[in-house]
């Protein structure tokens, strides 16, 4: 992974500080070309991959990125899924409606693969089939690392259904050849989880930042956690939804051994700028 | 270590069992839905009991306290059930339909002393607590006016068919959304008392309304606005906002920024004149175990914290429920 990921949260509305900017957000970003002009900022600044969440808009960006010789070199990470959709469907439909409706083909068919898997009430082939439809936009896009979002990694930790985290890694890894990625909100918790089910040293994002936001259990215990050198980090929240000047917060986690890579999102070029070189400066500064 | 069952799987069945299956001081032993195709699940990748019927769950698993998320119009049957049998009760919102069961309910609980909260969780935000907290010290002076809004993409198409889109089960904008609007002015402002000029509109539902607007006044005189609609796709997700007017200025707040304008300075408080803006990351203690938003674990932890201490008095009881129950009540006659 490279030490500088460029995020998507500004491009589709979401800002944990304040849902008025979101809407502004929402509002510039209307147009896929305004996406597409910051993503090539990001990449004249020396930043080539975008992890992004699988949210509808995202498979125009990918066309837009299959096959053109100026994105050969870009990296997309998809995070899966993108849970408002599901969680709406679910409310709206029900749990067999939204099964229904995300994994493909006639469900109640058994000459289908995913109806066979619900009569058989096989959940873990049922999580294959809706990766696998997560997946479909990125097909011809470079997708080296593929994640499972905080919400679906942190429900699978509390109700204890490792099984899933494990189908996700091996499906993952067999089908796409790809390295799977956890997103949490819980760093501790799954890193004991995952050793415990057979998974060393696996590719995580976490929130890490220096107010603790976000952090379960307090900054302490995340400290620790990351000296052991457990897996392979990245680190998300950074600026702690803004509340942390950009400074102050790269320098905080360049200090920590053990962040491989930083994750962040900026809509402007003068932003992009300013972090990747706070980050490239401090980085020389404590690895060398 | 408390022990714990489930009653409904559903959206919010799951997230409390993530919650307490993660919980230090819980011992999580049992769920209960009434579909087998989500049982079934549960009974291949976790370590929980499980049950359909959720009286032999109770009377089999020896439980201190039940957690319920069973669709509304269960709720009334399953509570008494469950304070019959001495549990400490956890109810999801809207506490039930008929707004007389809810008192009914209230003091049957207070009665036995047992802990009694229904999911408002709102009221566990650090957001909506710092205004509170600003109300108290008198920051806007006298009060003239409010407004409660929610919006968020719910209900966007004209199909959909689940309990939550069919009349009489608890369903529809009013109860799935207003109710929280509602119980957040109650916390913030007074109990709310009558209302006026309510329509409940239908968009895309053919049985229940999608959106809720009416005049509301509280018990002690305020009186104010609510305005809620789930078919707003502007939202990415349910965004509840309140805005609160006084002499001395005025608060808009929601669950990310509370934003206070002040007409002159307030020392005591350290609020300069004109904006200032207070943002979820200074306001927000962090949880053990995070899923979707603080407030959801810290809810829980207080439920946890007043079964542990014997506390009854609890942030979000069946008692301040059933002022929202009854407002429900009032809307639908006065939309009438």
């Amino acid at each position: 992974m490279e030490r500088v990921l460029f995020g998507d949260n500004q491009f589709f509305g979401v800002n944990h500080s304040s849902d008025e900017k979101a809407r502004a957000q929402t509002m510039r970003f209307q147009q896929d070309d305004a996406i597409m002009a910051v993503l090539d900022s990001a990449i004249e600044e020396g930043i080539n991959t975008f992890m992004c969440t699988t949210h509808d808009r995202v498979g125009e960006i990918c066309n837009r990125i299959r096959g053109n010789e100026k994105y050969k070199d870009f990296k997309v990470y998809p995070c899966m899924p993108y849970a408002h959709k599901y969680a709406n469907a679910v409310t709206e439909l029900g749990y067999l409606g939204t099964i229904k409706q995300f994994v493909p083909g006639n469900i109640f068919s058994t000459f289908a693969k995913g109806g066979l898997a619900f009569m058989k009430k096989d959940f873990s082939e049922l999580a294959k089939l809706m990766i696998d439809a997560e997946m479909k936009m990125f097909h011809g896009v470079n997708t080296p690392v593929i994640w499972v979002q905080n919400v679906i990694t942190d429900l699978l930790l509390g109700l204890g259904m490792t099984d899933f985290l494990v189908t996700f890694y091996k499906h993952i890894k067999e089908k796409y050849h790809a390295e799977p990625g956890f997103i949490t909100m819980n760093l501790p918790l799954l890193l004991d989880t995952l050793e415990k089910a057979g998974i060393e040293n696996p590719t995580v994002c976490a929130s890490i930042n220096k107010i603790g936001f976000r952090m379960s259990g307090g900054i302490k215990k995340y400290e620790e956690v990351i000296a052991q050198k457990r897996c392979r980090l990245v680190a998300m929240q950074v600026l702690a939804a803004g509340a942390l000047a950009p400074k102050e917060a790269f320098e905080y986690v360049c200090s920590l051994d053990g962040v491989e890579s930083i994750l962040f999102g900026a809509s402007s070029r003068s932003n992009i700028h300013q972090s990747k070189s706070i980050i490239d400066r401090c980085s020389i500064l404590v690895h060398g | 270590m408390i022990r714990i069952g489930i009653i409904g799987l559903g959206k919010m069945g799951i997230s409390h069992c993530a919650i307490l299956g993660a919980h230090p001081d819980v011992n999580l032993v049992a769920v209960c839905d009434s579909s087998s195709f989500v049982i079934d699940a549960f009974k291949k990748h976790t370590r929980f009991q499980c049950f359909t019927d959720y009286r032999k769950m109770i009377t089999e698993m020896g439980l201190h306290a039940i957690v319920i998320a069973s669709p509304t119009k269960f709720h009334t049957e399953m509570v008494h059930f469950a304070l019959d049998n001495s549990l400490h009760v956890f109810c999801e919102k809207p506490f039930v339909l008929k707004a007389e069961d809810a008192e009914i309910l209230a003091e049957k609980a207070e009665k036995k002393k047992l802990v009694n909260q229904v999911g408002y969780h709102n009221r566990f935000l650090g957001t909506f607590n710092e205004v509170k907290i600003l109300l108290q010290m008198n920051a806007l002076g006298e009060l003239y006016h409010f407004n409660g809004e929610s919006y968020g993409p719910v209900v966007l198409r004209e199909k959909g068919n689940t309990w939550r889109s069919q009349k009489g089960q608890g369903g529809g904008c009013l109860y799935d959304y207003a109710s929280h609007t509602i119980d957040l002015i109650h916390f913030l402002l007074d109990k709310p008392k009558d209302v006026s000029g309510t329509q409940l509109k239908h968009i895309f539902s053919n049985d229940v309304e999608d959106a809720v607007y009416s005049s509301i006044t509280l018990q002690n005189g305020l009186s104010g606005q609510l305005s809620v609609n789930w078919s707003d796709e502007t939202h990415r997700k349910m965004n509840t906002q309140i805005t609160i007017l006084g002499k001395k200025g005025k608060i808009i707040a929601d669950a990310t920024e509370v934003k206070i304008f002040l007409k002159e300075s307030n020392e005591l408080l350290g609020l300069s004149k004109g904006w200032t803006v207070k943002y979820l990351t200074e306001l927000t203690a962090n949880v053990d175990y995070y899923l979707r938003g603080e407030e959801y674990s810290a809810q829980i932890d207080h439920f946890i914290k007043c079964i542990k201490h014997s506390e009854t008095n609890n942030k979000s009881s069946f008692r301040s429920a059933s002022y929202t129950d009854q407002l429900i009540s009032k809307l639908i006659t006065d939309s009438k």
